[in-house]
């Protein structure tokens, strides 16, 4: 079913795709333009005149020990967050797909924390595992953990994980249970008729046929850990401590407009938009192939 | 191969029952089809044999075992579904191996059994296709096969032929039928096609409403059909079925204007108002019949006419005629009710009167 409209002549067209067009253009394209200007630029200390210096910055900032480890931390947080948005996910959806009476309920329970903005998720879970007054935090000390992610880099990461990963599992949860539901039902009787267990039917039969939506997740997740979380570790942790949870995006903006190197900022910047086209690529590579079975 | 019996199995969904009460006892290596209408509750009851829903009262038993309670894996039962319920990820042979892997066979003894299954079904060539890879029967050989392999102690179809086409269906069907017999597998199949209901069973259920309304041969069912609904529904076209009154002295018949001896065996109905049956196979026209129809269709089948017409007081017939016949609609034609064929029912209750033999 195709349906499609043609539109005469020239004006109309480009008036209906205008608004759209000019908020690409404003919010995408120009500032995109603008860091690859930048990259290949030097500016001086007083920020008054610039010179070409080529892919100067981009070697400053490859060579930098600062970026590497901020590539490193990054790669732990991504794994970090996408596994712990996914695997409880997952779990919740095949939870709620067996429920007969009050889905709707838990659906909108467990879809809720989407609604919250990722600055006030962040400060919410700063809250709890605050080692002074957080109650999450209470409940490791009373375990004897020394909980500080104040000065526990480790720490740190650990409560800018979950803080990301939280708001991601009402996301995620809804993409699960979308897919097991779209898994016939007789397949899965036909599992139990051959005599499967619950949990074999879950592994033989269920996982298999999710693969689509657990990989379309997975790009999903890795890009929003990349990307969407600088509102988390900004109202969590700003890069803290000792830039143990500095992923790429927050260095982008700790080096260009905390530290004014607008130069290697910029070069950084492109690198994470280099990053970002492959992710979308993979994306749409296999999932609009629907690499299934 | 086992013995299943059901014990007035009933089911309620909230207030509304569903099954009132079904006890039948299936013999070992028999085909019993269950019949009827959809929403009569036949799936239903395959499913609580399958143990995919459960029963909310009464008992199922496989070789006297009761496995009411019992988790579907724990019956030893194969079942084959409507849409096939094929694994979209395994190839055909791992679909028709997993549930022998499941129970921990050795795998030369798998293969076997796989390599068996494929031979008797011609599956041979795909066995390491996906079933997206197969056409409609090659899919349904797939969900047999599966069952095969199994060796369960008994088969359930759930319509299993209804996503074919006609011409597939009828070989389909024969093909079942002749596996059946060779394995000797004790089988339950349901289906809302008369025709393959008569044709495959040994024993038929034909269900009505959650009850089932008769059980017995496909022959009994056709020659003495228990309820109006039976008659209605076995057979086709369907059983004439008219509102008539019995002469006081029992010798004849009426509906209307339409006066015709009645057989003898049904006496004790002498004088009261009863719904009276004819097969329209069991109309013959006569020049002097006392029946006559004004045609308004005729079908033209090859082999037979059937012919639907309307009686002077306004009751609908249809006849099956030799295929000989030249009629036009419009044409008047005088129809005899052949004895030894006629059918009464109560007229509230539906149910058949009673007669002598």
């Amino acid at each position: 079913m195709q349906r499609k409209v043609i539109f005469k002549g020239t004006l109309l067209p480009i008036l209906l795709i205008a608004p759209q067009l000019a908020i690409t253009g404003v919010f995408f394209f120009w500032p995109a333009g603008q860091a690859l200007y930048f990259s290949v630029l030097e500016q001086d200390m007083f920020g008054t005149s610039y010179q070409y210096v080529g892919l100067e910055n981009f070697r400053t900032v490859l060579s930098d020990p600062g970026y590497v480890s901020s590539l490193w931390t990054t790669a732990v947080f991504s794994v970090g967050v996408t596994a712990l948005a996914l695997v409880p996910s997952l779990y919740l959806a095949v939870q709620v797909d067996r429920v007969m009476r009050g889905k709707g309920l838990y659906q909108t329970l467990i879809v809720l924390p989407y609604a919250i903005a990722p600055a006030v998720a962040g400060v919410l879970w700063l809250f709890l595992f605050n080692p002074t007054v957080g109650s999450a935090a209470w409940v490791l000390r009373q375990l004897g953990v020394a909980w500080n992610p104040i000065l526990n880099g480790d720490h740190a990461m650990i409560l800018v994980v979950i803080a990301s990963a939280w708001k991601q599992i009402s996301y995620n949860f809804l993409f699960f249970l979308a897919g097991l539901q779209s898994i016939p039902r007789s397949v899965i009787e036909a599992a139990a008729i051959d005599g499967a267990s619950r949990q074999r039917q879950f592994w033989d039969i269920i996982f298999p046929l999710l693969s689509p939506t657990t990989f379309f997740l997975i790009v999903v997740n890795v890009v929003y850990a990349f990307f969407d979380t600088f509102g988390v570790i900004d109202a969590v942790t700003s890069g803290g401590p000792a830039k143990a949870t500095e992923i790429l995006v927050y260095k982008v903006y700790n080096d260009g407009f905390r530290s004014a190197q607008f130069g290697t900022s910029a070069a950084q910047s492109v690198i994470l938009m280099a990053i970002v086209i492959a992710l979308t690529a993979i994306q749409f590579r296999y999932i609009e192939r629907k690499v299934h079975y | 191969m086992a013995q299943v019996t059901l014990q007035s199995v009933e089911k309620r969904f909230g207030d509304t029952q569903v099954l009132h009460g079904i006890s039948t006892d299936i013999p070992d290596g028999a085909f019993v089809v269950i019949v009827g209408p959809s929403g009569c509750g036949k799936s239903t009851l395959l499913r609580i044999v399958a143990g995919l829903e459960t029963q909310s009262n009464g008992q199922i038993l496989i070789d006297g075992r009761d496995v009411s309670a019992l988790e579907p894996k724990d019956r030893d039962i194969a079942m084959v579904f409507q849409n096939y319920a094929l694994y979209p990820h395994m190839t055909v042979r791992e679909n028709m191996a997993y549930g022998l892997k499941i129970r921990g066979l050795p795998t030369d003894q798998i293969s076997q059994r796989v390599a068996r299954a494929a031979d008797i079904l011609q599956l041979g060539p795909y066995l390491d296709r996906k079933p997206r890879q197969l056409s409609g029967g090659q899919r349904q050989r797939v969900a047999m096969g599966r069952a095969i392999v199994r060796e369960p102690k008994a088969f359930l179809f759930d319509e299993p032929l209804s996503n074919l086409d006609a011409k597939l269906r009828v070989q389909m069907r024969v093909e079942i039928k002749k596996l059946q017999r060779q394995l000797g597998i004790t089988s339950l199949y349901v289906t809302h096609d008369q025709v393959e209901a008569m044709t495959l069973a040994d024993r038929l259920i034909c269900m009505n409403a959650g009850r089932a309304d008769q059980i017995g041969s496909p022959l009994d069912l056709y020659t003495k059909p228990s309820t109006t609904f039976v008659a209605g529904f076995i057979g086709s076209p369907a059983m004439n079925l008219v509102s008539a009154t019995v002469s006081d002295d029992g010798v004849d018949i009426s509906f209307g204007v339409e006066r015709l001896p009645l057989d003898p065996i049904w006496q004790e109905s002498a004088g009261r108002p009863v719904i009276f049956g004819i097969r329209p196979e069991h109309l013959v026209a006569t020049g002097d019949g006392p029946i006559q129809v004004s045609v308004d269709l005729v079908e033209a089948l090859g082999a037979d006419t059937l012919i639907y017409g309307q009686t002077q007081s306004g009751q609908t017939l249809t006849a099956r005629l030799p295929g000989s016949s030249v009629v036009g609609i419009g044409d008047k034609i005088r129809l005899t009710a052949l004895s030894g064929h006629q059918h009464l029912f109560d007229t509230d209750t539906g149910i058949r009167l009673p007669s002598k033999t």
